[in-house]
């Protein structure tokens, strides 16, 4: 079967050949890319829950395993109602638009060493570019709703996307500047070492900053005023129902997930093990602990799992921030001290500071 | 140097740790959820839930008419008609509850001179149409001669504070 397989697909055209290659990679990314969105979801209510001294969802299936079944199943069978006056094409767009970016950026995200669709050289600059038009999409779901409160979330989040973006853009330049590439797959390679070696130490406030502008961009609490339940009901997605509420829903978590994965890259060693030449060979060797020890797409995932619970931390801890705050945050905290920090880690370059900057 | 220890502790974000740390504990706190209908609270013998209408243990209905419940009402939510009986004594021909108008306060079980009318600890009941929640004598003597064990002994718990 197989054999026959492989018979009838050498058959085929070589451009047929690599299409489907690319598409088979393409679901391999995204099928446990949704599986994981939709599982989230439900991780969010448990986590959260937990945190409020609650249980959270437990009634569909084991222990509430179903939920997020049951949720997508509710979603698809309910009306998409388009309000009057609205500009249907562009509204129907929206979704798309935001959904789109989110998932186009997983294609230059290594998973491991090997597992990566498309090793890009300008990896980075892909994703910043790539996530930055994210944003149309909210925006065009605030005008075209021709709703004030939809507009006043979408201006929010404008705003507050393109100040956060600067800083973010500045603690990606650390990156850039310590590991010399622009290749996602060549910034973890910089990182090889035991946890000493990540760049989570010499660029520790530019992770920081990243990662709270990370926040800020996903538009996540406490960061949350583009949709600010209790000031303007929903912000940009207040006249969305059904499986366009939905696209929205998922591209909001595919983006979470997004910037987990790009912290983890960027600062945390990717796939590359914490105790990497700690152990000698000799217990590498042993099947089962020596795999889980080395790197791998295990510790990618880890890592990617920590992180990820870092955003629904937060969101049950922190107190939505006033808008005004919000902005301030932005341009006079953030930007100074990663200005400020990029001529230190200059300088600690040019001093070639080991382990981490050290020119072998 | 108070500024600037402020300064120093807000860019090191020291509060924001220790809010995460809170959260971080209650995560692992033992849940205080109720799986209601599998689990429930315990009730107070006080309980106001549905109300009934007791007898006596010889069959006989202790409502003797005195409307003091009708007046004491706030909500006029009960309406009673009474009329001689044969054997002389005076009784209801009427006993309607409104449960759609009564607000649960239990003033007409503290004025019954001979607990009568009683509030029991049912509180899961419902109507499926217009009018069910409407109780009338009949049925307000049917939940009594239902649930007559568990509002004695309601009552008995209680009879020292009464």
């Amino acid at each position: 079967m197989i054999e026959w397989i492989q018979t009838m697909f050498g058959m085929l055209p070589e451009m047929v050949q690599t299409v489907a290659l690319i598409l088979g990679k393409i679901v391999i990314i995204l099928v446990p890319l949704m599986l994981t969105v939709a599982y989230f979801t439900y991780a969010e209510r448990r986590v959260i829950g937990a945190m409020q001294v609650r249980i959270g969802p437990n009634r569909v299936g084991p222990s509430g395993s179903l939920q997020p079944i049951a949720d997508a199943v509710k979603l698809m069978f309910k009306e998409i109602v388009v309000p009057t006056g609205s500009s249907k094409f562009l509204f129907l767009l929206a979704p798309i638009l935001s959904i789109g970016p989110a998932i186009a950026a997983w294609a230059v995200i290594p998973f491991d060493a090997e597992l990566v669709l498309s090793n890009a050289n300008a990896g980075l600059l892909y994703v910043l570019a790539i996530t930055s038009i994210g944003v149309y999409g909210v925006i065009i779901a605030g005008w075209a709703s021709n709703s004030k409160y939809a507009m006043l979330g979408a201006l929010r989040t404008a705003a507050q996307i393109v100040s956060y973006e600067i800083a973010m853009g500045f603690a990606l330049v650390g990156v850039l500047m310590a590991s010399g590439s622009m290749n996602l797959g060549a910034i973890v390679e910089a990182q090889s070492g035991h946890i000493g070696h990540w760049f989570l130490i010499p660029l520790f406030p530019l992770f920081i900053i990243y990662f709270i502008s990370a926040v800020a961009e996903t538009n996540r609490a406490p960061f949350d005023v583009a949709e600010g339940e209790s000031e303007i009901v929903a912000g940009f997605h207040v006249e969305y129902s059904g499986m366009a509420f939905a696209v929205f829903f998922l591209a909001e978590y595919a983006n979470m997930i997004l910037v987990s994965a790009l912290a983890v890259i960027m600062f945390m060693g990717g796939w590359l093990s914490p105790f990497e030449g700690w152990f000698p060979d000799s217990i590498l060797n042993i099947p089962v602990l020596g795999f889980l020890l080395g790197g791998g797409i295990h510790w990618f995932l880890i890592k990617l799992a920590f992180f990820m619970f870092c955003f629904l931390w937060f969101r049950a801890t922190f107190p939505r921030y006033r808008y005004d705050q919000i902005m301030r945050l932005g341009w006079k905290v953030f930007i100074p001290i990663t200005i400020f920090w990029l001529l230190l880690l200059g300088i600690l370059i040019l001093a070639e500071v080991p382990p981490w900057f050290s020119a072998a | 140097m108070n500024k600037i220890t402020k300064y120093l502790k807000s860019l090191l974000l020291l509060e924001l740790l220790k809010g995460m740390s809170v959260t971080g504990n209650y995560f692992f706190k033992r849940k205080v959820t109720l799986q209601y209908p599998e689990e429930k609270t315990p009730i107070s013998p006080r309980f106001r839930g549905l109300h009934a209408l007791r007898r006596y243990p010889n069959g006989e209905e202790r409502c003797i008419a005195c409307k003091l419940c009708e007046v004491v009402c706030p909500a006029l939510a009960i309406t009673i008609e009474s009329e001689q009986r044969e054997d002389g004594t005076r009784r209801t021909t009427r006993y309607d509850i409104d449960l759609t108008k009564c607000i649960f306060c239990g003033y007409c079980e503290e004025s019954c001179p001979v607990d009568s009318i009683v509030e029991t600890q049912i509180f899961e009941y419902h109507g499926e149409q217009r009018g069910d929640l409407l109780m009338t004598k009949e049925k307000l003597l049917a939940i009594g001669d239902e649930y007559e064990k568990t509002i004695a002994a309601a009552r008995q718990q209680d009879s020292a504070y009464r």
